[in-house]
């Protein structure tokens, strides 16, 4: 296989506050090949969202550390590069899309001067120059380059997610992080902006790291996919592996409790209890004490990921052959 | 037949002023509810669906139309039979963390409506009434001195819907009960809603932008668009056929997880218009594929395309190869 273009090793995420230490993220492994499109899926508070952070340095320290792990960016790794050359690489290299366009977006500045911005702190050109990348970009995007001069407020939705699109993309960079970026959209303003982020993601081949919460957003742009559970992936391989034969019992519990349009069922069956406290995690595996199918060691051990067919993995004793 | 009906709505209108003209957030809509069913109200943010379902509960005045509960019209009550009325009528609310009063305890937000209502006798009364609905919604009594703040977002709507229950009504108005949680934390809640529609018999209008929601739970669909309903029918009938074009759209847009059903997929041009002063034409004429000369001059009327199913489109039969 050839080499990946990010790779992240045992990484673990802390927050404290006062005495009360979270676990946001443990011990994530988690793999982007070239121009590839991976999915990482996972209720609110499984640690999408801070394993994102952790890849660009942005956690809030203090509270947040970063205990252990590398990130490894082409190779570099992000977790040890100087801060200086850390913010040369947010933007250019790797950039993110944040969840809520509403708040993204310099409310004073006008759209085009933001997307400038982002080439002028990166590229080495003139105003003139990077005002004409701008409205190109803007056009790129599906909005009209006469709109350059007017200011968020001007724009629904929809569009100003399409501006924090261009923003992210006008370097080029390699890998982009989408924070849940449909889901403060309406549907039919998601299928446009997911439309779009197919497109791009074909002309500008990056790869690209999709976080969300709702599984038909994966499945319908990604090509790999992570299920997150407490701050660790108990499920990763390709998007018909994970959704065609799940096997983790978390996995297999979120899809049967989720309403799905094409079949009829008449109750949902849905996983029961609630997340762990990340203060607090069990011994074991943290989502035994919500799995029917937990056994002994579950609640003593955690357990490895093993591979199961060609690219497919889950971290589950069901799965952990005999002989040991 | 006509007893079956719980609730109907007439060519009920809500406009807002604006300093720019006067918004129809709610456009001549009429429907009528069966006892013991769901309708399920879906439509995209800005479309009127709150709107709609505060209106019929006098939580918003309306501007025109009536209101029919249980054969009593309800359009103009006095506020002392509306406060007797509130009993029978409740609401849940989407946000359970904005929805519930951060300075009671769960066992005070579950039974004020007990001490409201003066349905009690004593201490020991309410408490027993309290402890009552937090067994049937599923709240542990540990939790009754707790504040809504200790609890997670799952327990918070459980409070709201005990709340919503507990002077046994026989409508609720659900808004978005369930878009503010995760999704197996949502199953929890949609079976729970379930179980107590079966039990009690209660009478649902289920307002979401969730479009599997809406088909796992409700009898019955109305579709929104701009304060208006575009299309309306029994839940499978719709979402085998949709005859309205915004309808189709709406529905192939959603993402599908299982590959093999996976359709063309619609992409609407544009973005909703605004509902301030909207000109007599079809409101989704400049969005529409279809949309001829008719639909920009002349609003066109629901009409019932096949029996049962009603769409407001002047050329519904047509792009749908029907006579």
């Amino acid at each position: 296989m050839e080499s990946s273009l990010l790779k992240i090793k045992n990484l673990s995420v802390e927050y404290t506050v006062n005495k009360y230490t979270a676990k946001a993220v443990n011990n994530l492994y988690l793999e982007i090949g070239h121009g590839e499109c991976v999915g990482l899926v996972g209720e609110t508070g499984a640690g999408k969202t801070t394993s994102a952070l952790g890849i660009m340095r942005l956690i809030p320290d203090p509270p947040g550390k970063i205990i252990s792990g590398v990130i490894e960016f082409e190779g570099e790794n992000l977790l040890e590069v100087s801060e200086k050359k850390m913010r040369s690489i947010r933007g250019s290299m790797i950039s993110m899309i944040f969840q809520d366009p509403m708040t993204s977006l310099n409310p004073i500045m006008r759209v085009g001067d933001q997307i400038m911005e982002t080439i002028l702190l990166h590229e080495n050109i003139s105003k003139v120059e990077a005002a004409v990348k701008a409205q190109r970009m803007l056009e790129m995007v599906g909005i009209p380059a006469e709109r350059y001069n007017e200011y968020p407020h001007q724009f629904s939705g929809g569009m100003k997610q399409r501006v924090v699109i261009a923003c992210a993309l006008v370097c080029n960079p390699k890998l982009l992080i989408a924070d849940e970026p449909t889901t403060a959209l309406d549907v039919t303003i998601q299928a446009q902006v997911l439309e779009l982020i197919k497109k791009l993601k074909v002309e500008f081949n990056t790869a690209m790291l999709m976080i969300t919460h709702d599984l038909g957003v994966v499945r319908d742009i990604c090509d790999k996919v992570n299920v997150m559970y407490a701050g660790s992936i108990v499920e990763s391989g390709t998007v018909e592996q994970v959704f065609d034969y799940p096997q983790h019992p978390y996995t297999q519990g979120l899809f049967k409790s989720i309403p799905d349009l094409d079949t009829d069922s008449e109750r949902l069956e849905p996983i029961l209890g609630m997340m762990p406290d990340p203060g607090n995690l069990p011994q074991g595996c943290a989502f035994a004490p919500r799995c029917s199918k937990s056994i002994e060691k579950c609640r003593t051990e955690r357990p490895d990921i093993i591979q199961l067919d060609d690219g497919h993995f889950v971290s589950c004793f069901l799965f952990s052959t005999e002989e040991e | 037949m006509v007893k079956d009906v719980l609730l109907s709505v007439q060519d009920l209108k809500k406009y807002f002023s604006t300093s720019s003209g006067k918004l129809h957030a709610v456009d001549g809509v009429t429907f009528d509810i069966k006892r013991g069913t769901t309708l399920g109200v879906v439509g995209e943010s800005g479309c009127g669906k709150s709107t709609l379902g505060r209106v019929i509960l006098h939580l918003i005045p309306r501007t025109s139309g009536e209101i029919i509960f249980e054969e009593e019209d309800i359009s103009d009550v006095s506020s002392k039979r509306l406060h007797e009325l509130r009993r029978y009528m409740q609401i849940i609310f989407q946000d359970p963390f904005s929805s519930l009063d951060p300075r009671q305890t769960v066992s005070n937000i579950i039974g004020e409506p007990l001490s409201i209502h003066k349905m009690v006798r004593n201490s020991e009364d309410y408490i027993k009434r309290v402890r009552e609905v937090m067994d049937i919604v599923g709240l542990a009594r540990r939790l009754e001195n707790s504040y809504p703040h200790e609890l997670d977002g799952g327990r918070r709507q459980r409070i709201g819907i005990g709340r919503a229950l507990m002077l046994n009504p026989k409508f609720i108005v659900c808004d978005e009960p369930v878009s503010a949680l995760d999704v197996s934390i949502q199953a929890q809640i949609l079976n729970l809603m379930q179980d107590l529609q079966k039990e009690r018999q209660l009478t649902y209008m289920f307002i979401t932008h969730n479009l599997a929601v809406v088909k796992h739970i409700s009898n019955e669909i109305i579709v929104m668009y701009l304060g208006m309903i575009v299309e309306k029918a029994e839940t499978k009938e719709l979402f085998q056929n949709q005859y309205h074009p915004y309808t189709k759209a709406l529905i192939s847009a959603i993402p599908r997880i299982k590959t093999e059903k996976r359709q063309e997929r619609i992409i609407l041009k544009g973005e909703i218009t605004s509902p301030i002063n909207p000109p007599d034409a079809c409101r989704f004429a400049n969005r529409c594929v279809y949309a001829q000369e008719k639909c920009f001059c002349c609003a066109p009327k629901a009409e019932e395309v096949t029996p049962k199913h009603i769409v407001a489109c002047h050329y519904a039969k047509e792009i749908n190869g029907l006579n």
